[in-house]
């Protein structure tokens, strides 16, 4: 996961950012708020204490009553030309299973994700990344090393072992899990949790 | 647990003695074919015929009622009645020391809300009795060893060691039609029908304890209970080899399967994901299906994914070099200096040097079983594929039948050659035990031309040949896909 600063006020907003280090990005969160990007509370690239000022206001001001309590998150930017996506379903038949797939923009037209079911050992989760079709993918690219196998590993073991943890958890979905430098970095994430 | 599982499934696949109830004098009716194929088969044990009106069937008598069936004659009942006398009949067989029920009929679960009550009702009741309920609205059970054949439709298969279970009865007739076809047997063969007690998963346990057993196959729709399936299928899979058949992979085949067994689909990669995970292969096609589970009853498993392939027929050795290299578990191996070297010793210089190692007709006498031999005792041959065999009695074949035969030499070039073919399948079949790595034939003949020597003398021997290179491939991938899953998922410290 990216390192985060939690805050409330647009000055928290630049305070956050100057010690991340830039550029960042800000996003609007809330216990009501389930998909940022579709309502624009997703700022990326924000280079400077301006820009992080004017983001921060905007999104502030984009709260809606229904979304409840909100705050800003701020970030460091992530960048990498690689996208994976990973989280945890419930499958009517096989009940909860973890999921890691090929990301980005493309990823719903060339649907290439691989399942397991919890819980996972490390040997399965293996076998997840060796599932995909386009696991070449996940090689060295571009001139950016190949993907830290077990590092990935680590995020899913850790998926099923968080499902496992709490029966609250209905679905996990991590978009994107960027691939930085090799390392599978989670920018985003959506914990779905059923009502006790 | 196991020794449990094996106690209660005996009485099902090795009675003592066999109630066949409905037995009808009717050829046309469920209740005489049920009959028919038990004492056609000349099941061993003891076997009675109930019938309402204590006709004769077959030439023989029967009984008006199960009372009059001694007291633990029989463990086994195969019922053909109507559903509404079921509960009354299996309570009276109950009292005779029955303790497992085929239940052919139909008009149960498949048949609406009032059938599916009807079979709950049975389930709790043969519970309460201790009595082992399959079906209901199944075909019924095959069990070579004990030379049981109790089921409405056709075929009855060689004796072997594949082990079948499928949600869809007409599924179990093909698996045994290509049974017969191959001449690779059967141990156990059931339709699990309706699933009322018994389904797929409880099935797969008991194949995983049974001795006759060396690989299950298994077709399946839907899952009632995912997870008891999935616990079932890694459980069978860490003993033996599980090939399984999925329907209703698409949206248009989740819609057929839910009328034709009203199961309810998950996404088709969950279920996958879920194959790799227990380490069962799956298959996408019926007969990948069957020659898979062939496969693992006649070839020892690969212990890595280099392929070879000895051809001399050059056509099929490139398609099927395409097929190795695109395949996304096996290796199309370079072929080693030392293997190339000794085929340069046997062979002159017009053969391909390479893999596919294609003789180009530099075959003499003993070339093909000589190269054979050398490739499969490579260390780095994983597998072998040979193709080719055949060919030569194939003409053969044509000169026998022909006006000339048995003058102008014929006779003995024919002999030759079929000697040959034979030899060579043999040599294929020896190779593949002496060296334990899968030594595949494959040869459209095996289809076309199944009385050809050379696919008779693997028939012979209790293996078979592939119909295709593809096919081969694809089932040799099944054995990759376990062999490598074996490996990987051991626990520590204990050999795969």
């Amino acid at each position: 996961m990216a390192p985060e600063h939690l805050v409330t006020t647009a000055d928290e907003a630049v305070r956050a950012a100057a010690t991340i280090g830039y550029p960042v990005v800000a996003k609007l969160c809330g216990a009501g708020i389930a998909h940022k990007t579709e309502r624009g509370l997703v700022r990326l690239g924000l280079g400077d204490d301006a820009a992080v000022l004017g983001a921060a206001t905007a999104l502030l001001a984009a709260a809606r009553p229904e979304d409840g309590e909100v705050a800003l998150l701020i970030s460091p930017m992530v960048r990498g030309t690689r996208e994976l996506i990973a989280g945890c379903v419930d499958d009517p038949t096989f009940g909860h299973c973890v999921m890691l797939g090929i990301g980005g923009v493309l990823a719903e037209a060339i649907g290439d994700v691989a399942f397991r079911l919890v819980p996972l050992t490390r040997v399965d989760a293996a076998d997840m990344v060796t599932d995909l079709r386009h696991r070449r993918l996940l090689d060295a690219f571009r001139g950016e090393p190949a993907v830290d196998r077990e590092r990935l590993v680590d995020v899913l073991v850790g998926l099923s072992e968080l499902v496992q943890s709490d029966s609250r958890i209905v679905s996990i979905d991590v978009n994107p899990l960027i691939v930085c430098d090799g390392v599978p970095t989670a920018v985003d994430a959506l914990i779905e949790v059923r009502e006790s | 647990m196991s020794r449990d599982v094996v106690a209660r499934f005996k009485p099902l696949f090795d009675p003592a003695g066999v109630i066949i109830a409905g037995a009808s004098t009717h050829p046309g009716k469920f209740g005489f074919v049920a009959a028919h194929n038990l004492l056609r088969h000349d099941y061993p044990g003891r076997v009675f015929l109930t019938n309402r009106e204590g006709a004769e069937v077959l030439g023989r008598s029967s009984l008006r009622s199960i009372d009059e069936v001694p007291e633990g004659a029989a463990d086994l009942v195969f019922v053909c009645t109507p559903a509404a006398v079921v509960p009354d009949l299996l309570r009276a067989c109950a009292r005779k020391g029955v303790r497992a029920a085929f239940v052919s009929s139909a008009g149960f679960a498949e048949a609406g809300e009032d059938g599916r009550r009807a079979q709950e009702e049975l389930a709790a009741l043969c519970d309460e009795l201790g009595m082992l309920l399959v079906g209901p609205n199944g075909q019924g059970v095959v069990s070579t060893p004990a030379a049981l054949c109790a089921q409405i439709v056709a075929p009855y298969p060689p004796r072997g060691r594949i082990a079948v279970v499928s949600q869809s009865g007409n599924f179990v007739s093909s698996f045994l039609n290509y049974a017969c076809a191959t001449g690779v047997g059967v141990s156990r063969a059931v339709s699990a029908g309706n699933s009322a007690m018994a389904g797929v998963a409880e099935f797969l346990e008991y194949f995983a304890e049974d001795p006759e057993t060396d690989a299950m196959l298994t077709y399946v729709e839907g899952l009632a209970d995912g997870r008891r399936f999935f616990d079932a299928v890694r459980k069978a899979a860490g003993r033996k080899p599980v090939v399984i058949l999925k329907g209703g992979v698409t949206s248009g085949g989740q819609r057929a399967a839910a009328s034709h067994t009203g199961a309810l689909a998950s996404d088709d990669r969950v279920f996958a994901g879920m194959c790799r995970q227990a380490g069962a292969t799956r298959a996408v096609t019926v007969e990948e299906a069957f020659e898979a589970a062939a496969a693992f009853v006649t070839q020892p498993l690969p212990a890595g994914p280099n392929v070879f392939v000895l051809t001399t027929v050059g056509g099929w050795g490139v398609v099927t070099a395409d097929r190795i290299t695109s395949s996304p578990t096996l290796d199309l191996l370079p072929i080693p200096d030392d293997l190339r070297a000794a085929f340069d010793e046997r062979l002159p210089p017009r053969w391909s040097r390479n893999n596919p190692a294609d003789l180009a007709g530099s075959e003499t006498r003993d070339t093909v079983t000589e190269c054979l031999e050398l490739a499969a005792r490579h260390p780095e041959v994983h597998a072998l594929l040979f193709l080719g065999l055949g060919i030569q009695s194939n003409q053969g074949a044509l000169e026998r039948t022909g006006p000339f035969y048995p003058g102008h030499g014929l006779e003995r070039i024919v002999a030759y050659h079929e000697r040959q073919d034979r030899r060579m399948a043999g040599a294929a079949f020896e190779l593949a035990r002496s060296c334990a790595k899968p030594v595949l034939v494959a040869s459209e003949l095996a289809a076309t031309h199944p009385d050809n020597p050379g696919m008779v003398e693997l028939r012979t021997r209790g293996s078979f040949a592939f119909s295709s290179s593809f096919r081969a491939i694809a089932a040799l991938e099944h054995l990759y896909r376990y062999a490598d899953h074996r490996r990987r998922h051991a626990p520590k410290g204990e050999p795969s």
